[in-house]
């Protein structure tokens, strides 16, 4: 299995970043949660308010991977009748106007429907820099691989704090742009506090990788944005505060509010301690 | 030019004798593949952080499967806690009826907790005790896998917590009401559409979240590896006893086996010891739900596409983007959009035939069976009864029809209830 031959996009983006000593920021929302076209201007807020990389959810009729907050924005997405394919259409429209990279967020069926060669070609053209599967894990995803490879796209692989070892090893081999840490045993959805093993998992794949890591699930304030800063992470996602903000602030205050979370966000996911 | 006709030898040998080595060198019953695979079924289609779980079950099952102490174990107990050998019976009075193939029912009915679901719910107890993992999860539809997990938790003194669906707990109460008695939590699911396919999505949430000292008791032979393999394994008693009850009693083998079909585990615990024997028929029965042209039905080897479901490659339920579309069925066991990866493989490869019957032809045929055998079928089971009209009447009274009668009827009183125009049961 080959790599693309040159760094894309979304290492770009990190090598920059930690030329700055500085951590992404990384905001995830369900597209067409209210509707499409708050999505489009919901992307746009947080691009210009401080999110480093993208990450767009395509709803989906059964997120495993979810917890309430996303299962919910993605029934909500679905009953309005939002496709992958009017999604992928939205993500033509903006990426010329985007300077974060897009990752698409998807389950693996959406892509077994349209094929995996055309979903990655038109996921490709559309201007997205790269995808992540939450259900398949690496053993079923040489197709996906090989596909994205061909269009130049980076596939996002997670590892979880149950991964093993050699799975971590295997995993972080496949990575291209960086590794995906679930911070905690869990589906998505805001946590009272950052597992501990957030700490061990970045030690053991810092031992494996020079791929930067990125630390996901569970991250839903500036405090613990700012913990995982801390604890090493060149990355922070934050999911279900986003989508559970565009869900419940009134209509005209949405955009607003969520700038200035975006930006609140990316203040505390800076604050880095001395390095020694 | 001697390779040549030594080649021709073997082929006129093995046209003559034995045809099937051809289109299938390798014997079906040893699938699934090193990975899961049932062909192009199957696989792991899981959220990263269960690979490691279901790799230490993986690990577990093939440590015991075959380790003489678990098997004496199991074996025990379904003699003296499930009540096995279930008994091969003569439905005389059927046969009458439709005038044909001699019918027999294996009586999976008379298990202990009313349903074949027990087989499986024991194993998986016993394995989960020897991987130290004291708390244990299911999915349940109409609430027998429930009720029969929540009687292995109670008899080896396991935590249990069982996922069903809102709609189903409504129609399934008396379900409810044995497992709570016997000890489980039931949780609600108002996800979705409230059934069997949204319980089971909250299982696997529930095990991703505490997979650690947790085991997931699946109920169906569905869901990623090694699960369709190790369902299958503990449900294929019941072909075992078939097979050797026929050969007991009539000195040859079955001719037709047929069963109902939701996920799939009783259909695939009576055919697995007659997969490879070509001249017996295997025909599974799905839930057509009021009939395929409405939309509403829960036929999926019928009318799916092949896709991801729950954690396995297999037929699904499908609109044209992907999205997994609701079941329906009066039948609150096979009310799921999804099946198991090896009916899928056994559909694809022309070994099983599937069909389906209706919501109302179910019904009938469970009025059928109540008043000329004296046995009230499950609903799910009242499926395959329904398609006796159609398979029987055109074969000889020396053939041979097995069915898994896979569970009993009375929890399913309310709906039958309902649908006869008797009013509510409560």
């Amino acid at each position: 299995m080959s790599s693309p031959a040159s760094p894309g996009r979304i290492a770009r983006v990190f090598a920059a970043l930690h030329a700055r000593r500085e951590v992404a920021f990384i905001p995830f929302i369900t597209a067409g949660d209210p509707d499409l076209e708050t999505t489009a201007e919901a992307l746009l807020t947080l691009d210009r308010n401080g999110a480093d990389v993208l990450e767009l959810g395509l709803p989906y009729s059964d997120p495993l991977a979810d917890g309430p907050t996303i299962q919910a924005a993605a029934t909500r997405a679905l009953a309005r009748g939002t496709t992958p394919g009017a999604v992928l259409d939205l993500v033509a429209r903006l990426t010329p106007e985007l300077r974060a990279p897009l990752i698409v967020f998807t389950y693996f069926n959406l892509i077994l429907a349209m094929g995996i060669e055309a979903f990655v070609g038109r996921l490709a053209a559309s201007g997205a820099s790269g995808l992540l599967v939450p259900d398949l894990p690496v053993e079923e995803g040489d197709a996906l691989q090989t596909a994205a490879n061909v269009h130049g796209l980076d596939v996002i692989w997670l590892v979880a704090p149950t991964s093993p070892p050699e799975r971590l090893r295997r995993i972080a081999e496949r990575t291209t742009a960086f590794v995906y840490l679930v911070s905690t045993t869990g589906v998505t959805g805001a946590r009272a506090e950052v597992a501990s093993s957030v700490r061990t998992s970045l030690a053991q794949l810092r031992a494996l990788t020079t791929r930067p890591v990125a630390v996901g699930f569970g991250i839903s304030t500036a405090e613990q944005a700012h913990a995982v800063a801390c604890l090493g992470a060149d990355g922070v996602i934050v999911g279900s505060a986003c989508v559970q903000l565009l869900a419940t602030a009134a209509p005209e205050e949405r955009l607003g509010r969520l700038a200035e979370f975006s930006r609140q966000l990316k203040e505390a996911s800076q604050t880095l301690p001395a390095k020694s | 030019m001697g390779r040549q006709s030594k080649l021709c030898d073997i082929l006129n040998v093995s046209f003559t004798t034995q045809i099937v080595t051809f289109t299938a060198p390798q014997p079906l019953g040893t699938l699934p593949d090193s990975r899961g695979r049932f062909g192009r079924f199957g696989g792991q289609y899981v959220p990263e952080t269960l690979m490691s779980a279901l790799a230490q079950l993986e690990a577990a099952f093939n440590q015991y499967r075959h380790d003489p102490q678990f098997l004496a174990e199991f074996t025990g107990h379904l003699r003296d806690f499930v009540g096995r050998p279930t008994p091969l019976y003569f439905a005389e009075r059927l046969t009458t009826h439709w005038g044909g193939a001699r019918i027999f029912l294996k009586r999976e009915d008379l298990n202990h907790t009313g349903a074949h679901k027990i087989n499986n719910a024991l194993g998986q107890a016993l394995l989960a005790l020897r991987m130290g993992k004291r708390r244990i999860i299911a999915e349940t539809g109409a609430g027998q896998h429930g009720v029969a997990t929540a009687t292995v938790c109670a008899r080896f003194g396991l935590e249990c917590i069982i996922y069903m669906g809102v709609h189903d707990i409504e129609r399934q109460k008396l379900n409810v009401y044995r497992m709570k008695l016997l000890g489980a939590e039931v949780r609600p699911v108002a996800a979705g559409t409230g059934t069997l396919k949204d319980a089971t999505s909250e299982a696997i949430r529930d095990w991703v979240t505490h997979v650690e000292t947790t085991h997931y008791i699946l109920g169906s032979a569905a869901g990623p590896h090694p699960y369709p393999l190790m369902v299958r394994e503990f449900q294929a008693v019941i072909g075992r006893e078939t097979r050797a009850q026929c050969l007991e009693r009539f000195g040859r083998l079955p001719d037709v086996l047929v069963a109902c079909v939701g996920g799939g585990s009783n259909a695939i615990g009576l055919f697995h010891d007659f997969v490879d024997e070509r001249a017996v028929r295997l025909v599974g029965i799905e839930a057509a739900g009021e009939g395929i042209d409405t939309g509403k039905h829960a036929a999926t080897l019928t009318a799916g596409r092949a896709g991801v479901l729950h954690g396995a490659m297999s037929y699904v339920l499908q609109d044209e983007q992907g999205q997994v579309q609701e079941a329906h069925s009066l039948s609150a066991g096979l009310d799921y959009p999804g099946v198991g990866p090896e009916h899928s493989h056994l559909k694809d490869i022309g070994r099983a035939e599937y069909y389906s019957v209706t919501d109302n032809a179910a019904l009938a045929a469970l009025a059928l069976v109540c008043s000329t055998e004296g046995i009230i079928p499950a609903l799910e089971t009242a499926h395959a009864f329904a398609y006796l009209g159609t398979l029987v009447p055109p074969l000889n009274a020396e053939q041979i029809v097995v069915l898994n009668c896979s569970g009993r009827g009375d929890k399913d009183m309310g709906t039958v209830a309902c649908a006869m125009g008797w009013g509510e049961a409560e």
